[in-house]
């Protein structure tokens, strides 16, 4: 079975985990227009490449980020939300 | 095999004709550009060049025809939806697919099956009695049928599931048919190839220039066609399509597994569905039992297929058919499904004018092969969208207008 790495818990089997697509950056319900709104709910980055993403280990109820490459699958890093220094 | 027959095989006199021509080369413009040899682009070259007179045609395809989603399907065809719009277009559909055989000339071993979406739970047999209800509305056969009427027809089947997911009634509906997916890509195929539209074949589109907010040709790996009209069915690659015309969409690509056992003797008529466990079965015309299940969990750009999938199935199905459990599976494969989040297709005209596009078909769009082949000829065609097809637009995700199709789509496909 595909192995992935908790943060806290380390390799786990894919089984254990809940997969919460890309992360996004929210616009200000109470600035953004009805447009940009519509545009972070339902649109999505669609087309294959290396992802930030949400996953959790149910288990241990730990969220954390996951860039994958989404055409081979392989997971390239994982860590806590922030951690990157980026998001 | 009788001699005669023998004979006629190895004779000169009577080769059998291949499906479509080759062509060597590309023309340099055509009024109609197809992306996608599936059964949906094939069916709308179909539908333009017999319906509307469009013959200067090509649809162009990377791999082979039939061979992305439309020859990976487990070719379930119903029209049990829970919506208004969902349950018309489908139902539309049908008609044309029972007549489709003879409109080829060509066996699709269509076969009218029955379909069961069995309810383990209360909610699920609510859900049911609402389907059964608009289904009827709409002239549609659907009933909600009890646990004897199905150990009757099913007696085959253990009702208690292993005693943790007792059977408390279905949602019946007679329609529900299978039918040979290569087949229907090579009928339309063909019928497309005689009237004059140019297939081909290992012709990856890689780019697509627009000029001034209107489609201008597209660029692929055998060089520049001009094209004022281009018709998108790529199922699984769409998003990859859509990023050459900068357009945003609610697509994302999750992988779809199946597998089929070795053959049996013919044991199972109806198609089976259970939403609770996860899994669907039918038995084709060769005896494999063909076999599915929702959805892999994450986003993933690969026809992989993986042992956990199989583990799980099986594991399901035997709780429904305890006795398969000496049958062996013979292949597993995948599909790249084009998801939505309301589990309705995307198509229509799109702001890019001349870029016309049939997508979102996720788990369900083998049954709609037909009538999406026969609305996108008409839009492309008048430039006007199909009134079958309104509800599907790309638009409806900026004015919040989804649809609701989810509960009847996810697993039944
Ligand atoms: C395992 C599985 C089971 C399913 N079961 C059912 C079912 O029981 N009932 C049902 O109704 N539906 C089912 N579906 C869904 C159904 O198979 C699809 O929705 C349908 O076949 C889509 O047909 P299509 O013609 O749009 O796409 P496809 O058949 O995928 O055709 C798209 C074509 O576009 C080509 N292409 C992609 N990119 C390019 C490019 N850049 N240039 C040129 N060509 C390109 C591809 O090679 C492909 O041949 C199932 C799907 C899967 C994977």
């Amino acid at each position: 079975m595909k192995m992935i790495a908790c943060p806290i818990q380390g390799l786990r089997p894919v089984s254990e985990f809940f997969y919460w697509g890309e992360v996004l950056d929210s616009p200000d319900p109470d600035t953004c227009t009805d447009q940009e709104w519509a545009d972070y709910v339902f649109n999505r980055n669609g087309v294959a490449g290396i992802k930030k993403e949400w996953w959790c280990h149910i288990p241990s109820n730990t969220w954390f980020v996951a860039e994958r490459n989404t055409v081979t699958d392989q997971m390239v890093r994982t860590y806590f939300y922030g951690e990157d220094g980026r998001c | 095999m009788p001699w005669r027959l023998m004979r006629f095989a190895l004779s000169r006199e009577h080769p059998e004709g291949r499906m479509f021509r080759t062509y060597a080369d590309l023309k340099d413009s055509y009024d109609v550009v197809i992306i996608g040899a599936g059964g949906h682009g094939l069916a709308a070259a179909y539908y333009l060049a017999r319906d509307h007179g469009i013959t200067n045609v090509c649809v162009l395809e990377k791999g082979y025809i039939g061979g992305g989603n439309t020859g990976r399907n487990t070719t379930i065809v119903r029209s049990n939806y829970i919506t208004p719009e969902g349950v018309r277009f489908y139902d539309a559909s049908i008609k044309l697919w029972e007549d489709l055989s003879e409109d080829f000339d060509l066996n699709l071993f269509y076969s009218r099956r029955g379909h069961y979406t069995l309810a383990h739970t209360d909610s699920a047999l609510r859900t049911m009695r609402w389907r059964a209800e608009v289904n009827k509305h709409y002239g549609v056969e659907s009933e909600l049928v009890g646990p004897e009427f199905i150990q009757r027809e099913l007696p085959m089947m253990d009702m208690s599931c292993g005693g943790h997911a007792p059977v408390l009634g279905a949602l019946y509906h007679a329609p529900g048919a299978i039918a040979r997916h290569d087949a229907v890509a090579w009928g339309y195929g063909r019928g497309a190839d005689r009237r004059g539209v140019e297939i081909h074949q290992k012709t990856e589109v890689t780019g697509i220039s627009v000029n001034s907010g209107k489609v201008h040709g597209v660029q692929t790996s055998r060089g520049f066609i001009h094209t004022e009209k281009i018709l998108c069915a790529v199922a699984g690659s769409t998003p990859r399509l859509l990023s050459m015309v900068d357009l945003q969409s609610p697509i994302y690509i999750h992988p779809l597994q199946a597998m089929v056992s070795e053959p049996t003797k013919p044991w199972l008529n109806p198609i089976i569905v259970s939403g609770s466990l996860h899994v669907y079965i039918s038995q084709s015309a060769r005896g494999e039992l063909v076999l599915g299940a929702s959805l892999d969990p994450y986003e993933l750009h690969s026809t992989r297929s993986t042992l956990d999938f199989t583990e799980g199935l099986s594991a399901h199905i035997l709780e429904l058919f305890p006795f398969l459990s000496h049958v062996k599976i013979v292949r597993q494969w995948a599909g790249m499904a084009d998801m939505t989040p309301d589990f309705a297709p995307i198509m229509g005209k799109t702001p890019v004018e001349g870029f016309y596009l049939d997508a979102g078909w996720g788990t369900w769009g083998f049954k709609a092969t037909p009538v999406a082949g026969k609305t996108m000829a008409h839009t492309v065609a008048s430039d006007s969208i199909h009134p079958l097809i309104t509800k599907f637009s790309l638009e409806r995700f900026r004015s919040y207008a989804l649809t609701g199709e989810k509960s009847a789509a996810s697993v039944g496909h």
